[in-house]
Parts: structure tokens; sequence; C-alpha cells
């Protein structure tokens, strides 16, 4: 996970090295002197360099902060001048006229300030600064600095704007080739705004050569055939990401419900303790080891899982533990269990929520294009369930607790004959799915709100998974999780978040009605009624 | 098995003391309520059709005999309760369906008495409109389909109990035609409790959203807010609460309430003896559903509000340990159940906001370990020693 | 894992939801002499084979014994009869008319099958009696169950139900308390209550006193001739006391029939039974 760190910095260093051509006290006076034309060029020539010491000096202009005397140009501040190129006071002559700029020099200096700043190394300047030019004109001159500009820019947002700009001036452009370049160029995009660009185009004032106008109209057929296909991934992806996280907050249930058919209804409260257990360790990160805090999540996971096993151990120990058999009483007492549980984290932290942070590597996105990117948190995520779940594949499969629970769960009384310690295997069940249910509750507390009430939301749909998915089934419950994600996901697109997740739980009960034993069925014959 | 129930250990439900002359039944009188039961029951006739009214509104404000509204308003509301818990013990205590979701056929046959006041509002809303002010805000211009004739008081009563048995019936006769039992059928009536607060959240349901129904004017013409409405809405529903208390009765002690108390303890005998448990339970649960909506309808005007609040999943097993503190399979616990956990959660909630969730808690978990015959458990037993 | 395909002692397709509504599929045509009449009935579960091919019928009024080893698909049997079970193929009759695989339980209970299971199942919170009321032939539907009131002729027959299966004492018991035994013989006298034409006894002899067998076998004789009954039983001794004609199962088919003494010269039965 530590290898996202490189990318970050890199990003920031390649930014920083746009120095070329140093700003001097010449060019400033032919800026701030002579008839617009000159002007004009010497501004082309300080775009062309990418000369950034010269921004402040055009920003004064713009602002009218700049006077000329003789062959000397000084920048302005009240009584005071200064160098226009050392910034050093100096003394204005008496003779020192204001340099006056008329409407089109303005557009040129503005833009050419945009143009400057799109080499600054701070992201929200050289956001600012695309932006600005968006609005604005379609000097073919200013074509190489953006498109240098572009191709250095690895911000995507920010290189999307440049490559709309960019294709705006091709496109208006009186040479029929470069149009026809830029269209075909345009056509491998994957930008909603160069396709909306390419439509006005069409309009009855845009392009009206019909060799241009037909290959725009291929363009925009392509960019559209690209976005949907992201837009598929990008669902496919919030799918799988949703389903991962009902995956981790229904494994835990799986071994509880599934195995040991438990009805634990305070299964989100233990995953809402992960995640206060989360909070917990990352303030004490802050407080005495504010240099590895990055790294408190690794440290939260062991916490998490200790504390919500010990928590279910104590409620198998006190409650479950008089009442297996009798699966309806143990849904009420567990219930009764997730109150008295949510009240207390109420009295100790407090009734609102509480703030976790992200560590640096899992915020941001990878970004795969301008309509799709990934966000970190959730690939992690992702990849943390798929761990978990391998996690428990292995405990149960290949280690002697997983023997023992699976065989108290086929024939407890034969089990206990041959002699497994059941009470023994029972705790420790729990204790496990508890603990998973933590693990769970970590990843939570990195994608939402950490408060009393998170588990309250996926209680819900954690048994919807289970139950779906066929009780006792760990693949069946992988696949229930990731289907209804994915599906839910799709829904929402077309329904909207509130109705989707209705109809989603109206797919489920009737599913379970169809076929009451979930995905994965078990039969055999009835000796008893 | 899941079937300690609050009745005798020794003899069945339908078997008195000792040996019955079976040749000569007791007449309905007296299969209903024996002497105690029949003596409470007009006590309880007497004191809310009599004693209460005398009260609150004969007796002046300043004197110390004096009920003050709030403690009529509260008995009210508890009613309200405990004939949903009547409706839940039908389900849960006698035909062993635990069901997860009676908050929502409370709260369906609320929200359709609440159409009703909604439109009794006429123009005195905030918007002075034809419209209910939610709607007026969503920029409506008509009612929807479903508001149709709310504005008839016979069609909304109907409503007030046929909203629920519709939903009951569709969702009992498939979860029960695939013989969905136990837990499984709890967690799949949670479901449907959260698909439904879901949607009556939302402002296009037509059910004012968040903020449901309130703001009440008048109900039948009269002003809701004035003491005889609602002393005659607390009579009313106190004359529901023991009309039920004797045709439940009549019930669980026909051979209906023999065969559901079969299908409870041992559903598979009940099937090969003849009978389509899938029948009788759609008929409970659906009856069950509709004195839900009841409640529901009498708690709403007296109450005040209605929103979807009451759909939470919380509420509707909120229900469940009514049932069970009081002692399942007994009705008179239920009632007892109702009134003890909400009399309990009036005073703590005034007294001691911050403790009331931990002894709600507590109470679920110390009646299941403990009382699993809830109050009326420990009544026999006293009875026993006595 | 079988992802695919009904799984079979589950999904009984809901055409027969509200059979009970209806009056049963006729009265019983035995007119053949044939009570019950399987024909090429297999069962598998997840592609273990309970049944194979099962073929068998049982004539009006006889008692017919069923032994076989453990998982020879006795109970499986009774499961496909009774419609708890379906089978992936072949015929099951009740008569010459009724198809029992087109029926669901509580029907195949009206229209005269009896079953008693191997755990014996009473409703254990009622008396003694309401579990006898409870079978008494009646109508089974929900009116008449709100109003009924037994007539004097189904308490004559409680009466007698409760003296033939030696209850009387304990008509005000509950169900629950009784022993192992006065269990077995409670449900066999719900299923006389009854009255069906046949009766499915699974294992009606597992747990009780030596006294309380004999007892059962002479239950049994005196009904044989009145009903058609099918006994499926592990004592041999019990078996060899009631049965005329045994037939014994074998991995899911019939592997031989005759009397108890054919069957005990039977080479192939003694080499399942004792092992190779």
């Amino acid at each position: 996970m530590r290898k996202f760190l490189p990318a970050l910095t890199g990003l920031a260093a390649l930014a920083l090295c746009h120095f070329a051509e140093a700003f001097d006290a010449a060019t400033a006076t032919v800026l701030a002197s002579g008839n617009s034309d000159t002007r004009i060029e010497a501004l082309n020539k300080v775009i062309a360099g990418s000369d950034t010491a010269a921004l402040p000096f055009l920003e004064k202009m713009l602002a009218e902060g700049v006077k000329i005397s003789g062959d000397k140009a000084f920048i302005v501040d009240g009584d005071k001048a200064f160098d226009p190129v050392t910034g050093q006071p100096a003394e204005l002559p008496a003779d020192a006229d204001d340099v006056v700029n008329s409407n089109r020099m303005r557009n040129e200096i503005e833009s050419a300030i945009s143009t400057l700043k799109l080499t600054s190394p701070d992201r929200t300047v050289r956001l600012e600064a695309a932006k600005s030019l968006q609005g604005g004109d379609t000097d073919e001159a200013k074509l190489p600095l953006v498109q240098a500009a572009e191709t250095k820019e690895k911000d995507p947002e920010i290189r999307d704007i440049l490559g709309q700009v960019r294709a705006n001036i091709q496109l208006t452009s009186t040479d029929k080739a470069v149009r026809l370049a830029a269209v075909k160029t345009l056509a491998e995009s994957s930008s909603p705004n160069i396709k909306e660009m390419l439509s006005t185009r069409l309009a009855a004032d845009g392009e009206t050569d019909p060799e241009a106008r037909t290959a725009i109209v291929g363009a925009i057929k392509d960019i559209e055939g690209r976005l949907s296909r992201f837009e598929l991934i990008a669902q496919i992806f919030t799918g799988v990401s949703l389903g991962s996280i009902l995956l981790l907050a229904a494994l835990g249930l799986a071994i509880t419900y599934g195995l040991m058919g438990v009805i634990n209804m305070a299964h989100g409260e233990l995953m809402m303790i992960g995640a206060y257990a989360t909070y917990v360790v990352q303030n004490l990160f802050r407080a005495y080891l504010p240099d590895a805090f990055q790294f408190y999540l690794l440290a939260a996971l062991p916490v998490a899982f200790l504390v919500t096993a010990g928590v279910g151990m104590v409620i198998e120990r006190l409650v479950l533990r008089y009442l297996y058999g009798r699966s309806l009483e143990t849904l009420l007492a567990t219930w009764g269990t997730s109150l008295f549980l949510m009240q207390l984290v109420r009295t100790i932290f407090g009734a609102q929520n509480v703030g976790v942070e992200n560590p640096d590597w899992m915020s941001g996105s990878i970004s795969l294009a301008a309509s799709l990117s990934l966000p970190y948190n959730r690939i992690v995520i992702i990849g943390f369930a798929a761990a978990v779940l391998a996690f428990m594949w292995w405990l149960l499969t290949k280690t002697r607790l997983g023997l023992f629970m699976r065989a108290v769960t086929q024939n407890r009384t034969m089990a206990r004959c041959v002699g497994v310690p059941t009470a023994k295997v029972d705790t420790m069940a729990f204790g496990l799915g508890s603990g998973i249910a933590g693990l769970a509750g970590v990843a939570l507390s990195q994608i939402g709100n950490v408060g009393p009430d998170l588990g309250q939301h996926y209680i819900v749909n954690c048994f919807m998974v289970v139950v779906l998915g066929g009780v006792g089934q760990l693949a069946g419950t992988v696949l229930a999780a990731l289907g209804l994600g994915i599906v839910s996901k799709f829904l929402e697109g077309i329904t909207g978040a509130v109705l989707a997740e209705i109809v989603v739980l109206i797919f489920v009960v009737v599913f379970i009605q169809r076929r009451p034993q979930g995905l994965f069925a078990m039969t055999g014959r009835s000796a008893e009624v | 098995m899941d079937a300690v129930e609050g009745m005798s250990a020794v003899t069945g439900p339908n078997a008195g003391a000792g040996m019955l002359d079976r040749r000569n039944p007791p007449g309905l009188f007296n299969r209903l309520y024996g002497k105690t039961g029949w003596s409470l029951f007009f006590a309880g006739l007497a004191v809310t059709c009599a004693l209460v009214p005398l009260l609150n509104l004969i007796v002046p404000e300043g004197s110390f005999l004096h009920l003050p509204d709030y403690w009529v308003a509260l008995l009210g509301k508890i009613m309200c309760y405990a004939i949903l818990a009547l409706a839940m013990d039908l389900v849960w205590g006698y035909t062993g369906i635990l069901s997860l979701g009676h908050g929502i056929f409370f709260a369906l046959g609320g929200y359709a008495f609440g159409m009703y006041l909604m439109r009794q509002i006429g123009h005195d809303g905030s918007y002075h409109s034809d419209l209910p002010d939610f709607m007026v805000f969503l920029d409506w211009k008509a009612y929807p389909w479903y508001w149709k004739f709310t504005n008839h008081i016979a069609y909304v009563l109907l409503l007030v109990v046929l909203a629920p048995a519709v939903l009951a019936l569709t969702f009992g006769f498939f979860a029960f035609r695939s013989r969905i039992k136990g837990v499984y059928f709890s967690i799949i009536t949670q479901a449907m409790t959260v698909a439904f607060m879901l949607l009556f959240f939302r402002n296009e349901t037509g059910f004012g959203g968040n903020n449901g129904f309130t703001d009440f004017k008048r109900i039948l013409g009269h002003p809701i807010a004035t003491a005889g409405t609602r002393m005659i809405l607390f009579m009313t529903t106190a004359l529901v609460l023991l009309g039920l208390m004797l045709v439940l009765r009549y019930i669980v002690t026909s051979k209906f309430g023999r065969i559901l108390m079969a299908i409870r303890d041992a559903e598979g005998r009940i099937m090969f003896t003849g009978y389509n448990p899938l029948i009788y339970k759609l008929a409970i649960w659906t009856f069950s559903a509709m004195i839900a909506g009841v409640a529901g309808a009498l708690y709403v005007p007296q109450i005040g509000i209605i929103n979807p609040g009451e759909m939470s999943p919380g509420n509707s097993i909120e229900i469940a340990i009514w049932t069970a503190v009081g002692g399942r399979g007994t009705l008179v616990g239920a009632l007892i159940g109702a009134v003890i956990v909400n009399g309990a959660k009036s005073w703590f909630t005034q007294a001691f906001p911050d403790y009331w969730l931990y002894f709600l808690g507590a109470l679920f978990i110390m009646t299941t370990l403990f009382l699993p015959k809830g109050v009326m458990g420990l009544i026999d037993k006293w009875k026993v020693r006595t | 894992m079988s992802a695919g395909g009904k799984s079979p002692a589950v999904d009984v397709g809901g055409s027969s939801t509200f059979g009970h509504l209806m009056p049963p599929s006729g009265e019983l045509d035995a007119s053949h002499g044939v009570v019950l009449y399987l024909e090429d009935v297999t069962v598998s579960f997840d592609g273990f084979r309970a049944l194979n091919k099962l073929s068998f019928s049982v004539d009006v009024g006889e008692l017919r014994c069923i032994i076989g080893p453990n998982g020879a698909g006795k109970t499986t049997m009774m499961d496909v009869i009774t419609g708890k079970t379906r089978p992936q193929s072949g015929k099951v009759f009740f008569g010459q008319t009724m198809d029992l695989t087109k029926m669901r339980e509580p029907e195949i209970s009206q229209t005269g099958i009896g079953r008693k299971f191997q755990k014996p199942t009473v409703f254990e919170q009622h008396s003694v009696f309401d579990n006898l009321e409870l079978a008494i032939k009646a109508d089974r539907g929900i009116w008449h169950s709100l109003f009924a009131k037994l007539s004097g002729e189904q308490m004559d027959r409680i009466d007698e139900i409760l003296e033939t299966v030696q209850l009387q004492e304990m008509a005000d018991l509950r169900a629950g308390l009784l022993s192992h035994g006065q269990k077995q013989w409670l449900e066999i006298g719900m299923l006389l209550a009854q009255e069906p034409k046949l009766l499915l006894l699974d294992e009606p002899v597992a747990g009780m006193t030596d006294h309380e067998t004999v007892r059962t076998a002479e239950l049994l004789k005196t009904l044989e001739g009145k009903h058609s009954i099918v006994v499926v039983e592990h004592d041999m001794d019990f078996v060899g006391s009631i049965a005329r004609k045994v037939t014994v199962l074998h991995e899911g088919s019939v592997l031989a029939e005759g009397t108890m003494d054919k069957i005990q010269k039977d080479e192939k039965v003694i080499e399942v039974y004792l092992g190779r």
C-alpha cells in the first residue's frame, strides 16, 4: 500500500521544474511600452518561455500598478515603487507615466497570466488558470504552451480542462486540416465535456464543412461509446466496492448465524465498536506517536479484532449460552444487548459522530480517465475484504478450531462425544464472528461517519446477505454480497438510492420466498416432523 | 422447542381446574373468563368509561382528585400499545410467529386515519389550500389517486383495517406458502419493515415524508383538541381494548385457538393431521395486522402526529418485548406487559432519559433469560405456592 | 454444491396451495384391491439416490412390514407417500385415482393417509384429550374450527380411543408429560381418530418397554382388516409377531418381499444384513 506514496510526491515534483529563461528589465520595458502589437509580441515571447518570474509584473500591469519612465518600468504600490525584476524598492522618477492598457491588451495580459500560471507548482493555481482559459479567446498563439502544459499535467481534472482549451483553439482554426486533425485526436478523448464541445460545433454557426461535420459526428459517437463503457466500469466498481463492504459486514454473521445458528442482532453494534476502537487508536497515535500516524490503521486492526472478540465472548458467556436452541429468544436478547451497547458508547463517547481520518495513503484516487476515478479507500477495502475472506476460509478449513466448529455445526452431540469441548468452541466461534465484525468496523470507519447508530444501518442488509447466500454457505455469502452490491448500484442509477434500497429489499424477500434455502440449498430426508 | 407458555404446568390450556365434565361444557360466559377475570374486566370498564371521565372532566382542576389531561393522554396511548401487544400475542404467543413488522401495520392504520384527519384540516393549513401543506410544498396540484375518498370516514375506517390486511395477506401468503418460519420469517419481516420505512420517508410517496402528518384540527367536524373529543377518543380506545379482550379470548379458547397453538408446537404434526397450516397462519396473521391497524388509527388522533419514525425496526421489536414481559400466549400478559414497559418508559424518559436504553436493553436480556413466561408466569408460580 | 435444481424436500409447487378448500379429489377408489401403489419412484438428494426406481403396492386391509438397513430409503418412502418430499420421477397412487405426487400434505392426510413419525410428535402443550380432539375426523376449515363443538358421537369416539391406547386416566394431562411409550400411543390414537384408510407407522415401538411392545402388536393386529397399515420397524421380533408379508428395502429399491420365513432364508437379505 505504501507504493502510492511515491506517486503522490512525484506529482508535486514534476510541477516544480518549470523555470526556463529569466525575466529581465528589458522585457519588462518592452511589455510596458510601445504599441500594442510590440507589447503582445513580447508577451507571447514570455509565454513561450514559460517565464513565471514575469507573473507579478503582469498582474501588477493588469491592476494599473505599473509606471514607465524612459526605458525603465516600475511597479508602483501607493507611494512606493519597486524594481519589476528584483522587487527591490526603487526611486520613481518624477516623469513616470502610467502604463495604459487597451481592452485588447488587457485580454492578452489576462490570458498570458493564465497561461503562465499553468506552470505553477500549486494545483489550485493551475486549476484556476485552466478554468480562466476555458472561456477565453481562441488565439492559436497560445496553442503550443497549452499543449505543453497539457502533456506535463498530471492532474486529471486540469488535464481535462486543458484538453478542452486546446481542442477549442484547434476546432475553430481557419485551417480545415488542423480542424480535422483536432477532431481525430478528440475522438480518442473520454471526456463528457469534449463531447459537449463537439456537439456545439455542430450547431448552425459552428462547423460548416461537411467533411469536418461527419468527422465530428463520428468522434461524438466514439466518445459516447467510451463514456458508456467507463460508466459501466465505474458502476461495477462501486457495486463491487459496496459488495465488499456488505461482505465484510456479513462475514462475521456468516459464522455466528450461518454456522452457529445464533441470530445476533448486536452484530451491527460490534462493528460500531470496531469503528470506535479505530477512533481510539487514531487518537492515541495522534497523541503519542504522531510520526507513525500514517500507520495507525494497521495497529487498529488487531485492537478492533481483540476488543470486539472480547465483547462478543462476554455476550456469549453471559447471555447466549443459556439460549441455544431458542433462536427467537436469542434474537430478542441480542437486540437488547445492541441497545445496551449503543447507549454505552453514547455515554462514553457522546451521541455525536466522531471524526476518523483517512491516512494519506488512503485518500485520493486513481484516475483512469476524466470520468473514471477509483478512490484509494474503496480499493483498499475491496482488497481488505478479500484478505478477511481468505483468513476466514483458512481458519475454517485449515485449523483445529475450524474443524471443531464445523463438527459442532453438523452434529453437536456427536462432537461432544468425540471430545470436542463444545462450550469452548461456541465461545471461540462467537468471538471469532464478533472479531470479524470488528474488522468490518475498521473498514467502515474509513468510508463513513462513525457514530453510535453506525451498526443499525447495516444489520438488516447483513442478514439479507447471509440469508440470500444460503445459511452456512461461505461461497453463497460472497456471491450474495457482491451480487447485492452490484445490483443496488445499478438500480441506484435508474431509480435513485432510496428506491433502489427498497427494490433490493423486496427482491431479497421475494427471492427467499422462491428459494427459502438461499442460493445454495441443502437437502435431506426427515425422520422427524 | 420454543414453547414455554404461560399456562399451568400440568394441564393443557383447555382444561380448567381438575377434570371437566366434557359432555356439559361451560357456557360462553364461563368459558371466556373465571370469576377474577370477569371482575377485573368490569372493573376496567368502570374505570375507563366512568371514573376517568369523572375525575378528568367533572372534578375541578384544583382538586386533589382531579386527573390531569396528561394522564388521560398517557393512558390512552398505553391502551393503544396494549391493543398492539394483543395483536402481537396472537401471532407470536399463540402461533409462534415472531413478527418484526407489526410496527408497519400499526403505522399503516395510523396513516390511513391520518389521511382523513389531514383532509379534515380543510383550508386551515398554512397555505390555505385545498391540499395539505406538504403537497403544496411539493407543488402538487391534486390529490394522488390513493387519497381518493379519504374524506369519507366510512371509507377511511375500512382502509384502517384493509391496508394492513392487504399487506399482511400478500406478504404472509408468499412467506407461509414457502414454509418460511422461525427466525427466518422474523428477519424478512424486518426487511419488509425497513423497506416500508424508507418508502414513507420519501416525500414523493405522498405521505408527508419525514414530517408525516400532524397539526390536525378536526375529527368528524369537531375540534380535535378539546377535552370532550379527547375523552371520547380515550373511551373508544378503552372499549376497543376491552372488546378485543373478549373476542380474542373467544378465539384462543376455540378449537381454532388450539389449532394455532398446535401449529406453534408441532406444525408438521398439524399438517399430517389434515389441517393446512398456511390457511390458519394466514388468517391469524392477517387478523393480527388488522388489529394493529386499528391500534394505529386510535393512536394518531390522540397523539396528534404520525411519521415514518413509527416504522423503525426498533419499534416493532419493542412490541415483542412488551408481550414477552407480560407473558406470551396469555392475552392478559400482553396487556400487562404493554402497561409495564410503556409506563416505565414514560417515567424513565422524564426522570433519567440517559438510562432508558440501558433499562430497555436489560429488560430484553433479563426477560428472555430469567422470565420466559413473563409476569404471568410469576403470578402462576405464586398461585401454585399459595 | 448444487446451485441449480429445486430442492425436493422444500419446494412443493403452489398449484394446490388452497387445495384443502376444495373437497379431496374424490373418494378412495380401491376397487381393484390395491390401496397404495408406487412405481419406479426415484428421489435423489444432491446426487445421492435415496429411492431408486422403487416399486411396490399394498392391498386393502393389509398389514405390511417394511424392513431394511439404515439408509435403505424407508423414511424417504414415507415422505414421498405423505407429500413431504416430491419424487423426481415415478408414480405414487392412493387407490386407483388419487395421484399423491400432485397433492400437499394436508390434502393427503384428509384423503385418508395417516402418518406416525419416527420420533413421537404430539402437541405437547395440549392435554391428551385436546390432542385427540384436534385429530378427530371433522371439517378442517377455519370457520368450522372457530365455532366447533364436539358432538356426542365424537365424544364417544374419543373415549373409545382413549381406552384403546390406555390413556383414559391421563385425558387431562399435558401431553408433554407423558412417557415416551405413552406419547407413541397417543400418536397412534390420534391417527386412529383421523379414521384413515392407510396408516403409515415409522418405528412405532422404538423406545417402548417389552410390555408396551406386546400391547402395540396386539393393537395393530386388531386394526388389521379395518385399515391398511404399513409399518417400518427395526425390531425383528415385533415384525415377526405381526407381519404376514414383509418387504425388504435396500439402497432405495425392493430387495425381497414375502413372508417372514421366506425373507429370513433369502440369501440376498442375509448378505445385506450380515455383511459380506
